[in-house]
């Protein structure tokens, strides 16, 4: 079974009489515990495919299925329980709740699942020292450096033993250094997982550390570069 | 919800300016709920402690027991009357009172009885001895003094206290019939009323008996002579009272309405300045309802801080204001304004939820 099945999958915004093709009949297969690097001009698709993936955005057209469950009629409600038990994500500007501790913001994807406290708190500390920040977990977002920030946030990602993966310009904030570190972190817990991921990226730098590569253009697909 | 509360705790400042003007607010609330009850019942606890659940007046008086007179034949055809158990004279004279070391005189209402009020005990044996109003001691009236009345100088001594049995804003002095005789003749020579005559009646129904109907059966046997009223339709027609009223609850409707206003603003603004976080909340599962709880839970906390603060400053408040100033702060205005002030805020944080409805998860990640 694939973690990730995109079938035909269009996405169609009117902008008064005008029709925004964002994704065109896009298809894909993502097996479990591969990771897809997906690179491509801003505006091509990218986001919204891995939006549409995530369940953030229903598509137009065809058929997206996660883990067996073809998500694509769901209800704005089931969608949302869908992202909270399947999926994770690591977003491009991070987004870490401001006020939290790091292992608070591992904590809220818990909170809000109603999750078992105890265990919750075990796994968030896990993964925390997993992801070297052990020792930094009372801190406030503020208090950590960039990659650090970033850091926790892909162990946000994996708070919920999610089937998929979604990562977002992972690097796009961190020197070269600092971003390789975060991809090798992000690969290490894809891999330990055998979770699928889907990495979104403009450096093509990034890509050697996905098991495949496609590429998009104004909503198409097509293999990657080699 | 321990998101919201957690916020609370590490941003306190973030929340200060609605923390701030909720508390001023409660403030404000407290003191005019204060003034009103101070002022309605220094007006009217004469009357409510009436033993009766009638009162009878003189039909031409409108309802003044300064004005009315009832005597002693009327009084007679009043306690004939079917459904009515007792009936006790009341009489009452405005004047005001030397208290011994005290340069300014307290205003006072002496009242002369039959029929003791609730709290006050049955009247002085001795003529001369009266039971005063313990709002009377923030005039320096202390008990065993002798406080002299009217410009002759009726001397009365003070022999125990009783708690609110004000009228229109003068200290109540309970004595006998004939202490209010006496002071009457003293002080208003020309006002004295006839033997057996008193202003009003104070009339106990019999147990079974409908008061209004009974007040009917009383003003029929009298040929109209009389005009009986239940007590709390006495109490609200003391003059200026119900004015009195509409203009506080005016003002503290309106402020309880600016409570609700502050609230949704700044919530508004909050929520507003927290779309991206909504977002990520909602990218990572939470629904608007999960959302929305923390806004409210976040508003109902606020709220029950500011009166917890406003609550403190209004106490301190009783102590610069002077005695003289009828605020009365009482725990059911206090419950009153709190149960306001968080239902206040709940409505005014509903102003967030289709904010909080519209955010789009998908913003997360774009």
């Amino acid at each position: 079974m694939n973690a990730l099945t995109l079938d035909e999958v269009r996405k169609v915004y009117r902008s008064g009489d005008e029709e925004i093709v964002a994704l065109d009949h896009a298809s894909l297969e993502v097996a479990d515990a591969e990771i897809l690097a997906l690179v491509g001009p801003s505006g091509s698709g990218k986001t919204t495919l891995l939006s549409i993936a995530g369940g953030l955005l229903s598509p137009s057209e065809g058929r997206v299925i996660v883990a067996g469950d073809d998500i694509s009629r769901y209800e704005p409600k089931r969608l949302t329980a869908f992202r909270r038990e399947n999926v994770g994500f690591v977003f491009q500007s991070v987004n870490l709740v401001p006020f939290l501790t790091a292992r608070e913001n591992l904590l809220v994807v818990a909170e809000l699942d109603r999750r078992d406290r105890k265990k919750a708190a075990k796994r968030a500390d896990q993964l925390l020292d997993e992801l070297g920040l052990g020792a930094r977990k009372g801190n406030l977002p503020a208090q950590l450096s960039g990659g650090e920030r970033q850091r926790v946030a892909v162990g946000r990602a994996f708070m919920n033993e999610p089937d998929l993966v979604l990562i977002d310009e992972p690097t796009s904030a961190l020197d070269t250094r600092l971003g390789e570190q975060v991809m090798q972190l992000i690969v290490d817990e894809v891999r330990a997982r055998e979770t699928a991921a889907v990495i979104v990226t403009h450096d093509l730098r990034m890509t050697r550390y996905a098991d495949r590569v496609l590429e998009i253009t104004d909503g198409v697909l097509h293999s990657g570069p080699d | 919800m321990r998101i919201a509360l957690t916020e609370l705790r590490r941003r306190p400042a973030r929340f200060a300016p609605a923390l701030v003007a909720l508390m001023l607010l409660t403030l404000l609330l407290l003191v005019l709920g204060g003034l009103l009850d101070g002022l309605y019942n220094g007006s009217t606890g004469a009357l409510r402690a009436q033993p009766g659940e009638l009162l009878t007046y003189s039909s031409d008086a409108k309802l003044s027991l300064v004005r009315s007179r009832i005597d002693a034949a009327t009084a007679a055809e009043v306690a004939k009357a079917p459904g009515v158990e007792q009936v006790g004279g009341l009489g009452v004279v405005l004047l005001g009172a030397k208290v011994p070391d005290r340069a300014e005189e307290a205003s006072v209402a002496l009242f002369g009885y039959q029929l003791a009020p609730r709290g006050v005990p049955s009247p002085p044996q001795h003529t001369g001895d009266v039971y005063a109003d313990r709002s009377l001691r923030a005039h320096g009236v202390k008990l065993g003094q002798t406080l002299l009345l009217g410009p002759n100088r009726y001397p009365v001594a003070v022999i125990g206290w009783v708690s609110d049995t004000n009228f229109l804003l003068q200290g109540g002095l309970w004595g006998n019939v004939e202490t209010w005789r006496k002071a009457v003749e003293s002080a208003r020579p020309d006002a004295v009323l006839a033997p057996g005559t008193f202003q009003a009646l104070t009339v106990v129904v019999s147990p079974g008996s409908k008061p209004t109907e009974v007040a009917a059966a009383i003003d029929a046997a009298t040929g109209g002579t009389t005009h009986t009223v239940t007590r709390s339709f006495a109490v609200d027609s003391l003059p200026g009272l119900a004015q009195q009223r509409t203009t506080f609850n005016a003002i503290i409707f309106t402020t309880f309405f600016v409570a609700a206003l502050v609230v949704a603003l700044f919530f508004a603004l909050l929520t507003l300045e927290r779309t991206t976080m909504y977002a990520v909340f909602k990218a990572v599962g939470a629904s608007s309802r999960q959302i929305f709880a923390q806004v409210l839970s976040q508003a109902v906390v606020i709220a029950l801080l500011s009166f917890a603060l406003g609550a403190v400053l209004a106490l301190a408040a009783t102590f610069v204001i002077p005695p003289q100033v009828p605020l009365q702060l009482t725990q059911a205005r206090a419950v009153e304004v709190v149960v306001g002030l968080v239902v206040m805020s709940v409505a005014g944080s509903v102003l967030s939820l289709r904010r909080v409805v519209r955010v789009d998860p998908a913003s997360a990640i774009g």
